[in-house]
């Protein structure tokens, strides 16, 4: 880990291929950030890169990163050009439910890609940050981790474990003086999303929920909810009693 | 997912099904169209099968010695102003509106205030990427696979999906626009100011379309150019570039049809003539106001209702034209059609089989839908065709088959013939092509 030599301000973007994250990159490159767009697809990230080198004149490196390979994890982050300031955790699965509740390994994709994949490299990317006692880490769970759906429970139980492990990671790092932000987007207008029917004034642009973050970064928040209002209905969705819970159509 | 949409006019509006662009959306066993930021008035980029071009949105490369910027075809206009404006360079070709996709500029080879010194917008593109129905992507220029480029400019979406543009931007020292505004009494008036002026990089007239008799074509005639640093400095401006505007007005819901009204807009009309009270004045302007004045009222089209409305833009030869545009203009203030913006401009030489300008004098006017306008514009297309005009496709939404051919004449046989031959698949088609039987069987 010593060999990696440190710049600062730079910004490791994990699930780069993310509309919500390529928004953040955007502002972030504007504000002259290095940026490291890593992710599964590299021929797409190449061509977000070439995007954020052309509007903002940004410096922009690409690397391959598959959550689900979790083997590779210890080496990507060695290799990386210079360790990230703060490191976005992006990635993440819908999945098809219905598929899930039969075949394990559409169960398996959905939770490590939401949840194990996510565990697995930032405990990497914690030990460095302690080590050399700098560094924040972004994590995009979801409202849906707040409460089990029968529409979604398979992505919302992984988001809810990734939602714990970014609270327990950040009762860590905060006697070390550094900080962890748990994002929780309620509707995004988002490759994720598309063509499912969405209600207009409870969801996001992508470019919304991006500024969203990156201000309530800098504004040193702990939890986000994107768009605000998400809070309050999450606070009535886990105030319903379970009995009159369990017998609705969520 | 199958959605109402209308474009700018909001009419017509009708149900498309919509997707966003995938390399393999080529593979479709229904006829489609691409479609950009939606800015034409009609039916161009409206059909069953709509496919959205927004997603790609990066910009890929920018030399700037050339000033050659190569993007993918969902990038607007307003993004490649926001970006290079502030290091010095500006479209080479704008439409009146920022908020147009790069494809849709190609599609249309859309025209600015410059067009008689500097061309239309595909003048300026060096090249293109096209996405062809075979799914093949060809790298199309005047020198590489030049039938297609011939074809795709101007081709409104009809050759296939434009997936790059290579566009020329042009180098400027600020971002500043030395304008002249000429109050000009009549039509004549007009057309010497525009002959006199030919140098001028931009030049436009708003006309006051009510005016009748010997006022008829009274308006203000606005030239421009660039200005330069020491221009900017004489006049205590220090900062050379603007940067664009965000937020503005914006219009949250279609406005009730009464608010739209003939009077309403006499008055406008009234006003904005009179509110110029010396012949001639001269001052430095952003560019912002000066290109697109309408675009910082976000959603301006809904003022008028949902009934939606008709821009009709000709353009007519200068041979016989200036005759022929005051007949126009004064059938239209006689009959009483009100149009709330009424511009007039020149042209210069044009290529491409379909595209819309040619030597002369253009003229925009936008009406209301109403049960009246309909035989109206048909008794103009009438004037338009005996003139040796035409009418641009961009802004069409009921112009009939007939006259299309007759006045598109020998030029869209040819693109008929070599679409058939390029195209057996007839795989892209559009609620404009079908109505205007662009597409022959
Ligand atoms: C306020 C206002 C002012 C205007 N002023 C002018 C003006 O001064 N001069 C002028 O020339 N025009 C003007 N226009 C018209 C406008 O510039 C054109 O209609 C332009 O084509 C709109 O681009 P768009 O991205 O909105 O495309 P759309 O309206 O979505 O589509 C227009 C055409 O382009 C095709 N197309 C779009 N994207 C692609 C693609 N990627 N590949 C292939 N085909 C594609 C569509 O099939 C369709 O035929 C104005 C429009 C408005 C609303
Ligand atoms: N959109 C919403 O409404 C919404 C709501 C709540 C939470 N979220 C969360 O927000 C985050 C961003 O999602 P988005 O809406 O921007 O959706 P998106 O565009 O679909 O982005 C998800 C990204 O995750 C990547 N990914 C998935 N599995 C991966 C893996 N195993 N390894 C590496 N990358 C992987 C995908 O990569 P590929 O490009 O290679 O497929 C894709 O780029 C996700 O965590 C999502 O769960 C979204």
């Amino acid at each position: 880990m010593t060999t990696i030599k440190s710049e600062p301000q730079s910004v490791l973007i994990l699930g780069a291929g993310s509309d919500i994250a390529f928004a953040c990159a955007g502002l972030w490159a504007k504000e002259g950030k290095h940026i490291l767009l890593a992710g599964r697809n590299t021929s797409e990230l190449d061509r977000r890169a070439a995007d954020l080198k052309v509007r903002y004149q940004a410096s922009v490196s690409v690397h391959l990163f598959d959550a689900r390979k979790f083997d590779s994890h210890e080496t990507f982050y060695q290799s990386l050009p210079y360790r990230p300031d703060i490191v976005l955790c992006a990635f993440g699965y819908l999945g098809d439910q219905a598929k899930a509740c039969h075949d394990f390994e559409e169960a398996l994709n959905i939770m490590e890609s939401n949840y194990t994949g996510a565990v697995s490299i930032l405990n990497i990317v914690a030990a460095d940050m302690i080590q050399r006692k700098s560094g924040g880490i972004i994590g995009i769970s979801s409202v849906a981790g707040e409460r089990g759906r029968m529409s979604n429970y398979h992505y919302g139980s992984a988001k809810a474990g990734f939602t714990a492990y970014l609270s327990g990671l950040r009762n860590r790092l905060a006697h070390e003086g550094l900080r962890v932000m748990t994002v929780k987007p309620g509707f995004v207008r988002t490759r994720m999303t598309e063509g499912l029917p969405l209600p207009a004034p409870l969801t996001a642009t992508a470019e919304k929920a991006g500024k969203d973050i990156v201000q309530a970064w800098k504004k040193k928040k702990d939890v986000l909810y994107t768009l605000w209002m998400w809070k309050w209905v999450m606070w009535i969705i886990r105030n319903i009693p379970e009995f009159v819970f369990k017998k609705l159509k969520l | 997912m199958i959605q109402k949409i209308g474009n700018w006019g909001n009419y017509p509006v009708m149900d498309c099904d919509v997707e966003e662009y995938s390399p393999s959306v080529i593979h479709s066993n229904v006829p489609q169209i691409p479609r950009g930021m939606g800015r034409s008035y009609g039916d161009a980029s409206l059909g069953a099968k709509v496919v959205s071009m927004l997603r790609l949105n990066c910009m890929l490369d920018f030399n700037p010695e050339t000033g050659v910027l190569w993007a993918e075809s969902g990038v607007t206009l307003s993004e490649i102003l926001e970006v290079f404006v502030p290091r010095g360079f500006f479209l080479p070709v704008t439409p009146g509106t920022r908020f147009v996709s790069l494809g849709g500029a190609v599609a249309a080879d859309v025209h600015g205030k410059n067009h008689h010194k500097e061309g239309s917008f595909c003048d300026h593109v060096e090249y293109i990427d096209l996405q062809v129905e075979d799914g093949r992507i060809l790298r199309c220029s005047r020198i590489e696979n030049a039938e297609w480029f011939d074809l795709t400019r101007g081709g409104m979406g009809l050759t296939g999906i434009i997936l790059r543009v290579a566009l020329r931007l042009k180098k400027i020292e600020t971002s500043w626009i030395k304008q002249i505004n000429i109050k000009v009494r009549n039509f004549e008036e007009l057309c010497s100011l525009f002959e006199a002026h030919q140098g001028s990089t931009y030049s436009v007239a708003w006309v006051d379309c009510l005016a009748k008799g010997k006022k008829a074509g009274r308006g203000i005639f606005m030239i421009g150019e660039h200005a330069s640093l020491s221009e900017i400095r004489q006049e205590g401006i220090t900062q050379p570039f603007t940067s664009l505007k965000k937020k503005g007005l914006s219009i949250p819901f279609f406005l009730p049809e009464i608010i739209l009204n003939n009077f309403t807009i006499r008055v406008f009309n009234f006003l904005y003539y009179h509110k110029q009270l010396k012949r001639k004045r001269v001052f430095l302007t952003p560019y912002e106001p000066y290109f697109y004045p309408l675009d910082s009222i976000f959603h301006w089209n809904r003022v008028y209702g949902k009934r939606g409305f008709v821009q009709y833009q000709f353009v007519l030869p200068f041979e016989g034209g200036a005759e022929a545009m005051q007949d126009i203009l004064e059938t239209i203030a006689r009959r009483g059609f009100a149009s709330f913006l009424t511009v007039l401009k020149t042209f210069g030489p044009q290529e491409g089989l379909l595209a819309f300008p040619m030597e002369g004098y253009t003229l925009a006017l936008d009406f209301p839908v109403s049960p009246e306008l309909f035989p109206f514009l048909t008794e103009l297309d009438q004037k338009v065709q005996q003139a040796g005009g035409r009418i641009y496709l961009a802004k069409d939404a009921r112009m009939s088959p007939e006259v299309f051919a007759s006045t598109y004449g020998e030029k869209l046989s040819t693109f008929q013939k070599i679409l058939a031959r390029l195209l057996p698949g007839k795989s892209f088609q559009s609620a404009l092509s079908q109505r205007l039987q662009l597409i022959q069987s």
